[in-house]
């Protein structure tokens, strides 16, 4: 089974992990054959919103911007057995910390 | 034993074992109503079988092989529940595998919510209809049925598993799963449903029988020596009969306290061992004051909240005096959480009514009156304020 970790960070709070806290995690979850994809997003300043009305006019704008007090910084997709198996690996991701969260996200799957 | 209590008893445990079966909560229901009906229509005729456990498996499997035969997406479950069905029957014992405790952890888990946690209970452990969760929640049937759906729906989509925690996981876990069956209790102890109190202290005899851990038994203590005092209640602990009071119940209870207070402690054996010394004194003067402001100093420690901080206040007074408990209740005015909780003016009001300042005491009685939920609450509040008016 699959679930998408969303990793927020609190915009308003100085994180006290490390890089190292983060290659430990990912070398973790490589470790443990867990981890399908992943990547931290940069800087919420670079993200651009594409929209396409009824008309097939393209909307290009700048932003969003955070409203929110929590950002998405990143994300992990890993693939294991059960809903128990991916809280764990949220607990242990640096983001759930210093007033972060990980949001677990269960992978969609259809009968076809 | 007659129909109705077979079901009681093994329906919650079929349930279990089809889930660990299948891992489908969905169509272990459907197939234990199946079974429930078959026998329902088969028993009262030839009579209810020697293994009634093994009965309802055998035909609960052999309803599921012919639902997933209609369903060609479960093809694959098909052929190795076949297999399981054509093997022999269930093994000879008195009773089925017993994987209730993984169902409660199922129904409890972390990620529901905590207000669907005792009405899954309820529904899978205990056996009650949509319907009648609905009335020990006191939610519309229609409410009740779409909470019920989402949370199953969760559970199937979001895989919460069937599993009973390791040991490790053991203390963030087992909180949720206590919490949902006292949620039981204090539903059917505020609407005077004696039948859910009942419920829920059957429900924590069948987690204490699978799961002896301290906390277990001080919830099923606690609930006991609650329950114990049902057909006095409605009156102040020192104006109710304790002739009333259910002696068996108090001495099963006070054993089980005692044991979850041996070696260690946890929130519901503390609250548990302050109800015993309650039950345990002859009279309201005799009550040990001092050892139940010493427990209450526990619990203020182990499970902080407003609601203890009134109840120790409360106790003070009775051990201190009137004017040591009211300065402690002042002391929690700003509380947001007891601005609106009626029992905080009612204890106001009377620590007042003790120390002779009675106009005071009666407004603090309407104030509580106003606040108070049920008429029940609202009578006796009334009988306190018309004995203080008629005094001063």
């Amino acid at each position: 089974m699959k679930y998408m970790l969303l990793i927020y960070a609190a915009s308003d709070q100085q994180a006290t992990c490390t890089v190292e806290d983060w290659i430990a995690y990912e070398k973790e979850m490589k470790d443990a054959g867990v981890l399908v994809s992943g990547h931290s997003l940069a800087d919420l300043v670079t993200a651009t919103t594409v929209q396409v009305g009824p008309d097939g006019r393209r909307s290009v704008t700048d932003g969003p911007f955070a409203e929110t007090r929590e950002v998405l910084g990143g994300y992990d997709v890993i693939d294991v057995p059960d809903l128990d198996a991916a809280l764990e690996w949220a607990a242990k991701c640096p983001g759930s910390r210093d007033g972060g969260a990980v949001v677990v996200r269960p992978i969609a799957e259809f009968d076809f | 034993m007659n129909v109705e209590q077979v079901f009681r008893e093994e329906r919650g445990r079929l349930l279990a074992t089809l889930v660990k079966r299948f891992g489908d909560l969905d169509l272990a229901e459907e197939v234990t109503s199946d079974a429930v009906e078959a026998a329902l229509r088969h028993w009262p005729v030839d009579g209810v079988p020697d293994r009634p456990g093994a009965w309802l498996l055998t035909t609960a499997r052999r309803k599921a092989v012919d639902r997933l035969r209609r369903d060609r997406v479960h093809a694959a479950r098909l052929a190795i529940l076949q297999v399981e069905v054509d093997r022999a029957d269930p093994p000879v014992g008195d009773a089925l595998p017993d994987e209730r405790l993984e169902l409660f952890f199922t129904c409890a888990h972390p990620a529901l919510a905590e207000e669907d946690r005792g009405a899954l209970v309820l529904r899978c452990l205990a056996g009650f209809t949509t319907p009648e969760v609905a009335r020990a929640y006191l939610v519309p049937v229609t409410t009740m049925q779409q909470r019920i759906v989402r949370a199953k729906k969760k559970i199937s989509q979001a895989r919460i598993p069937f599993r009973v925690p390791d040991p490790h996981e053991l203390p963030e876990r087992l909180p949720g799963v206590l919490q949902a069956v006292y949620s039981i209790f204090t539903e059917g102890y505020a609407a005077r449903r004696d039948d859910l109190a009942d419920e829920a202290i059957r429900l924590a005899r069948i987690l204490h029988g699978l799961l002896p851990e301290r906390e277990v038994a001080g919830l099923l203590a606690l609930m006991l020596l609650l329950h114990a005092r049902r057909d006095a209640r409605g009156e102040l602990l020192e104006d109710q009969d304790r002739e009333l009071w259910d002696r068996d119940m108090i001495a099963e209870g006070t054993a089980l306290a005692e044991r979850a207070l041996t070696g260690g402690y946890g929130p519901y054996g503390v609250q548990a061992a302050i109800n015993a010394l309650h039950d345990e004194a002859p009279d309201f003067d005799s009550t040990d004051w001092t050892q139940i402001v010493a427990l209450y100093d526990v619990l203020a420690k182990l499970a902080p909240s407003p609601v203890v901080a009134l109840n120790r206040a409360a106790a003070i007074a009775m051990r201190d005096g009137a004017a040591a408990g009211l300065a402690l209740l002042d002391a929690l005015s700003g509380e947001p959480r007891l601005r609106d909780y009626h029992p905080y003016r009612a204890a106001r009001a009377d620590l007042l009514h003790r120390l002779g300042r009675d106009a005071e005491a009666a407004q603090a009685y309407r104030d509580a009156i106003a606040l108070a939920g049920t008429d029940s609450e609202q009578d006796f509040l009334r009988r306190r304020l018309a004995a203080v008016e008629g005094q001063s």
